[in-house]
């Protein structure tokens, strides 16, 4: 490991970065078509600097692409690049040698100084050491609203949840969908996750999530969350998509009136042509509490034992960071950029609201930061059987707390 | 003379022995000795990566008291016990039906076995399509003048194991039913002349006669069906994803998303383990039966 680390500062201090071109293979599961637009904005970028990036795109959502990234990583046949989502979920392979140490790029280029909020730079961070370069903050507790439906009906668009439940009744009477959403667990663990910020508020969350108190959690003020919740999923009965873009388009065409989806619904929006604040209206904190988690994407690059790649790896790293880089992305992505110091005036309104919010300091960790992906998956399951069934409030929430309980 | 025999016989056939060589190492490591590994590694709380640090049954624990898995062997041992029932009752059904010395009989085989040749991802898409109620067999029915026609079983819970079903007998049956329908060529012509001269209707020679002849053919079938039944994954995964909710989940399932999407090895490896206990369950006795009667008789 020693000689090795030495003849990557060999090769990166004898040969100048950007002389020859290293193709880089970059994994990662942006597929639909405002994810693909923004990703060709990272590749255009790599490209020009000299490199060349080659796209790994893998279908199916993170859950499908992680075990393929992993069993790569831990099978010997490691990718340049990959994305995870902040937090725990690259761990183990951190704590087993097997991703790259960018600590000097990132001293380099300042990232401790430049990266707002720091809670992402410590997500990244082990033993000391930085092993991820976060790319953007992607908060999951939106709510996403189609104009047109509730104009169409002679309704005032709603500005928070409880308004929309309210109106959902003359929306289901006019033949739409109240609510999209897709069918897979972490759909609906999603919606759950921006109900209890949403209704149960910000002090509860915390409670919970952060000082992990199993009081909080069979209390009755979480009660009232899956109460909220089950009101939800009458809402959402007669929505069978899967996908969670499938369920946005829902609310693009007017089919349904609403999702809770996180803000990476945007670029779904943005690709159709609608307009924020005139076709459809964004809602963060679900209009009741404008607090957002700061979860989001991270990339990670396995030790190859190449030293040619290491040094591209670390020319992708410093680049992904960069402002340039940060604003052209997530202006596609929809994402709010993971620095404070660079201008995003040319964002739409949604995006402002997120800016704002993040600026204010609003946040909360995301949780995948907080919780495993054991305790995660879990939770997810829980939320589909719950969803989709016809759980009680309460069986529900003493599910929940075992769950909880079980990880400690 | 044995001493100069000896040798000989380990040598007979050198060529044969030295090419099945390949196969048993791979038994032995791969198949042998990944399940070993696994049984052991199941003891251990390992996560992503595994690690041995032991923690007793705690993973099998947990597994037991997990609603989602009690719902997947739920789910299985109706799907089992249904799936077997039916594929068995009809492809005997069929075999008889084609034994009864009918025109086009290749013509018929073919079109029965078509199904089995195609995978269970095609299984499940194809039949997802046909029960979707928007565009399948609903939809066709509406648009031919019943409007209050309702035909959707894969979005309801209870009944969501039915249109599983349906697709995995549409999928199977051709397959028991060549193997009943050899069964069937293998009873000798002499055993009917014998019962017509007695006078025994056809039916009563068919159960009391000639099914209790083909034990050997209703075993076979019997185990083949049994162990598709518990590894059946794909045909899920493809038709209803373990949707709605866990109405649809398998074991297969679990293991798969706590191996990989939860990061919890020890987890999936000790379900995992639950599921070759089950395998084991079935297989014994069939070897039993099979092998040691052989002997005996």
């Amino acid at each position: 490991m020693k000689t090795f680390k030495l003849a990557a500062l060999l090769a990166t201090v004898a040969v100048p970065t950007a002389s020859f071109a290293t193709d880089l293979e970059v994994t990662h599961w942006w597929t639909s078509g405002g994810e693909a637009a923004a990703v060709a904005e990272l590749a255009k970028a790599f490209d020009a600097s000299g490199d060349k990036w080659i796209d790994g795109a893998i279908a199916g959502g993170g859950d499908t692409a992680r075990p393929v990234m992993i069993s790569r990583i831990t099978g010997g046949d490691p990718m340049g690049a990959t994305q995870f989502n902040h937090g725990q979920q690259a761990l183990e392979l951190v704590q087993a040698g097997l991703m790259l140490d960018l600590t000097d790029v990132a001293e380099a280029n300042k990232w401790k100084e430049v990266i707002n909020p720091p809670s992402l730079l410590d997500s990244c961070t082990v033993d000391g050491k930085i092993y991820c370069a976060p790319l953007n903050i992607h908060s999951p507790e939106w709510l996403w609203l189609n104009n047109k439906v509730y104009t169409d009906l002679g309704l005032p668009v709603p500005a928070n949840w409880n308004e929309f439940v309210a109106s959902a009744a003359q929306v289901e009477a006019a033949g739409k969908i109240p609510l999209a959403l897709g069918r897979q667990p972490w759909q609906s663990n999603l919606a759950f996750g921006a109900l209890t910020i949403g209704v149960g508020g910000l002090d509860l969350w915390k409670s919970i999530n952060v000082d992990k108190n199993m009081d909080a959690a069979g209390g009755a003020d979480m009660l009232k969350v899956f109460q909220a919740a089950a009101d939800a999923r009458k809402l959402a009965a007669k929505s069978t998509v899967q996908d969670w873009n499938q369920a946005t388009n829902m609310v693009i065409t007017g089919e349904a009136a609403g999702q809770i989806m996180g803000d990476w619904a945007q670029g779904e929006f943005q690709v159709a042509g609608k307009v924020a604040g005139t076709d459809y209206t964004c809602l963060p904190g679900m209009g009741l509490n404008a607090y957002i988690s700061t979860g989001g994407d991270a990339f990670y690059f396995p030790v190859t034992g190449d030293a040619e790649k290491e040094a591209a790896q670390k020319r992708l790293a410093a680049l992904l960071v960069s402002p340039a880089v940060q604003v052209a992305f997530n202006l596609k992505k929809g994402s709010l950029p993971i620095r404070g110091d660079i201008d995003m005036s040319t964002a739409n309104d949604c995006m402002k609201k997120g800016l704002e919010i993040l600026a204010s300091g609003n946040i909360v960790p995301a949780g995948d930061q907080v919780w495993s992906p054991d305790v995660q998956t879990q939770l997810g399951d829980l939320q589909g059987q719950f969803w989709s069934g016809d759980m009680s409030a309460e069986d529900a929430q003493a599910a929940y707390v075992e769950i909880l309980k079980s990880s400690m | 003379m044995s001493g100069q025999t000896r040798p000989v016989r380990v040598l007979r056939n050198l060529n044969a022995k030295i090419a099945a060589v390949p196969m048993i190492l791979t038994t032995l490591v791969v198949f042998v000795g990944g399940t070993i590994w696994t049984v052991i590694y199941s003891f251990t709380n390992s996560k992503l990566l595994p690690k041995l640090q032991w923690v007793g049954t705690a993973q099998y624990e947990r597994l037991w008291n997990n609603d989602l898995w009690n719902a997947a062997i739920h789910n299985l041992l109706f799907f089992g016990v249904m799936s077997m029932v039916f594929t068995i009752g009809i492809g005997f059904l069929l075999a008889v039906l084609m034994d009864q010395k009918i025109r086009f009989e290749d013509t018929f085989r073919t079109i029965m076995l078509y199904p089995f040749a195609l995978s269970f991802i095609v299984t499940g898409l194809v039949w997802q399509w046909i029960l979707d109620p928007g565009m399948g067999l609903q939809e066709v029915v509406r648009r031919m003048g019943w409007e209050s026609f309702s035909f959707d079983p894969l979005h309801d819970p209870d009944t969501v194991l039915y249109g599983l079903l349906i697709a995995g007998l549409w999928q199977g049956t051709g397959f028991t039913m060549c193997l009943m329908l050899a069964g069937l060529r293998g009873i000798d012509e002499d055993i009917w002349k014998a019962a017509r001269v007695d006078g025994i209707p056809r039916w009563k020679t068919y159960i009391f006669v000639v099914i209790p002849m083909m034990r050997p053919v209703f075993i076979t079938t019997l185990v083949l069906v049994a162990a598709g039944i518990i590894k059946l994954y794909d045909l899920v995964v493809a038709q209803t994803n373990g949707n709605p909710g866990n109405a649809s989940q398998m074991p297969a399932m679990y293991v798969y998303r706590y191996m990989f999407t939860a990061q919890n090895l020890g987890q999936g490896f000790a379900a995992s383990t639950m599921m070759l206990l089950s395998v084991l369950i079935v297989l014994i006795p069939w070897a039993y039966l099979e092998f040691g009667g052989k002997k005996r008789g």
